[in-house]
């Protein structure tokens, strides 16, 4: 964001330099029960970015102080590999890390019935082993299959989805040229049954009309994304799954 | 059972559940309408419309038979993993010996293995076990293995006859915690058959005809 270029993004066809149309998404594979000895985990490819989610509880919380008397405190951890990236990124939590794992935490919270477990903890790791933007969003989705096969309940599944603004057009989904060199980016977490949004951050600067314009997009392509993910869980446990 | 395989219906957190009946476990209502809360499979039973979550931890319940480990000593306690979210003391009062205070490691070490029954639960998850009841005891010897506690009941199957057949068939002597710990004692090739029944069971477990399947694999044998 931010950075003046003179790459054409959209081109004069109105295709984005991948070859997308404003509102398409880019691929995405998902797999679920890829981590043995985690409770629950799950492994997505969206675009470019590779990201894997391990779920561990709900256990007891220690240290004792984080505990909390009522509920389940969620604690994500979103980490990106120091070989995520084109330049080596120097390994651990930094500024943007521990807030990422901060709204992921919040989001995910709020879609997990977190009152059924008082005084415990659910860990959720998100390693990041390849990034090419929106990788927080495909770490709140991927984190949210992990939740599912986990056994953990929930309200509905969590599905990351964000929007932007490129070249003066808002378009769905931004990849790593898109989001270095667009005007804005508005990633979306939602819980796609009732709509409710459970992460709204906006990078850049939009307009009001934008803005909307963005989020419905997300809105919408979160609903596919959704169908994507119940497939998923429910392909594990389809008919033929002997090759365990 | 018409069908070789036929799997059971299986929801996803937040999905509509459109069966009649009441609403029992892991379903939940917004808006007048029942949805699920688990991965899992719907099962109705005496008018409850249910979601059998397909894994998960083991939630206690005052009544159930669990399998423990001894994982730290007391003086006048010991701490006991049940596999649940919480660890669970067991007590000194609710053992059948006469402990002296700090005489707790001679009873129970760590490592030790026990089967016990839940004596008491509180709305915030502590749990209590004792021993103090027929036919709970420590466990010598034997084989332990995991399963997801919601494919216990089939591991035990209708009125205990999956188990029966588990052990009429292996001369093994096995014991299932509600907990999803299963001990096993027997000869070694009976407790690697029966590991790899119970494996099966965890397997298919959502599907039905699955008695039949393990008899067949069971009468096989080894394969």
């Amino acid at each position: 964001m931010g950075m003046k270029s003179d790459i054409k993004l959209i081109d004069d066809n109105g295709l984005r330099i991948d070859g997308r149309l404003p509102n398409q998404l880019r691929p995405i594979k998902m797999e679920v029960g890829v981590v043995k000895r985690a409770d629950g985990s799950a492994f997505i490819e969206w675009g470019g970015n590779k990201i894997i989610a391990a779920v561990y509880g709900p256990r007891e919380a220690y240290p004792k102080h984080v505990q909390e008397s009522d509920r389940a405190i969620v604690r994500a951890r979103y980490n990106m590999a120091a070989f995520s990236v084109d330049e080596r990124k120097r390994p651990g939590p930094d500024r943007r890390s521990v807030e990422l794992s901060k709204v992921i935490s919040e989001a995910l919270t709020s879609a997990i019935f977190v009152e059924k477990f008082p005084r415990t903890a659910i860990d959720v790791y998100i390693e990041v082993l390849q990034a090419d933007a929106g990788t927080r969003v495909a770490g709140i989705t991927v984190a949210s299959l992990a939740l599912a096969d986990a056994g953990i309940p929930m309200r509905d599944l969590v599905v990351g989805c964000a929007a932007g603004k490129v070249d003066g057009v808002v378009v769905l989904d931004l990849n790593k040229e898109e989001d270095n060199f667009g005007e804005a980016d508005v990633p979306m977490a939602i819980m796609p049954r009732t709509g409710d949004i459970a992460l709204l951050q906006m990078d850049g600067d939009l307009t009001y009309e934008e803005l909307t314009n963005a989020m419905e997009m997300a809105m919408d392509a979160a609903k596919e994304i959704y169908q994507l993910e119940i497939k998923t869980l429910k392909g594990k446990y389809g008919g033929d799954n002997n090759d365990d | 059972m018409e069908e070789e395989k036929k799997v059971r219906d299986v929801v996803v957190p937040g999905e509509e559940i459109v069966v009649d009946g009441k609403p029992g476990r892991g379903v939940f209502i917004e808006n007048g309408v029942m949805h699920s809360m688990y991965l899992g499979i719907v099962d109705v039973r005496s008018g409850y419309v249910n979601v059998i979550p397909l894994s998960g931890c083991y939630i206690p319940k005052r009544g159930d038979k669990v399998i423990g480990k001894i994982v730290d000593l007391a003086p006048m306690n010991w701490v006991v993993d049940i596999n649940a979210p919480y660890y669970a003391p067991l007590h000194v009062n609710d053992v059948p010996w006469r402990v002296e205070f700090g005489d707790t490691g001679r009873f129970l070490g760590l490592g030790d293995v026990i089967l016990a029954k839940v004596s008491n639960v509180n709305e915030m998850g502590q749990v209590w076990i004792t021993l103090k009841e027929q036919g709970l005891r420590k466990l010598e010897g034997g084989h332990l293995i995991h399963i997801s506690p919601s494919k216990v009941p089939r591991v035990i199957g209708k009125g205990g006859s999956m188990i029966q057949m588990l052990k009429d068939s292996t001369n093994c002597r096995i014991y299932v915690g509600q907990n999803g710990t299963i001990w096993i004692s027997g000869t070694p090739d009976g407790i690697v058959k029966v590991i790899k029944a119970i494996r099966m069971i965890e397997r298919e477990a959502h599907t039905y005809g699955l008695t039949d399947r393990v008899k067949e694999f069971l009468e096989r044998g080894d394969e």
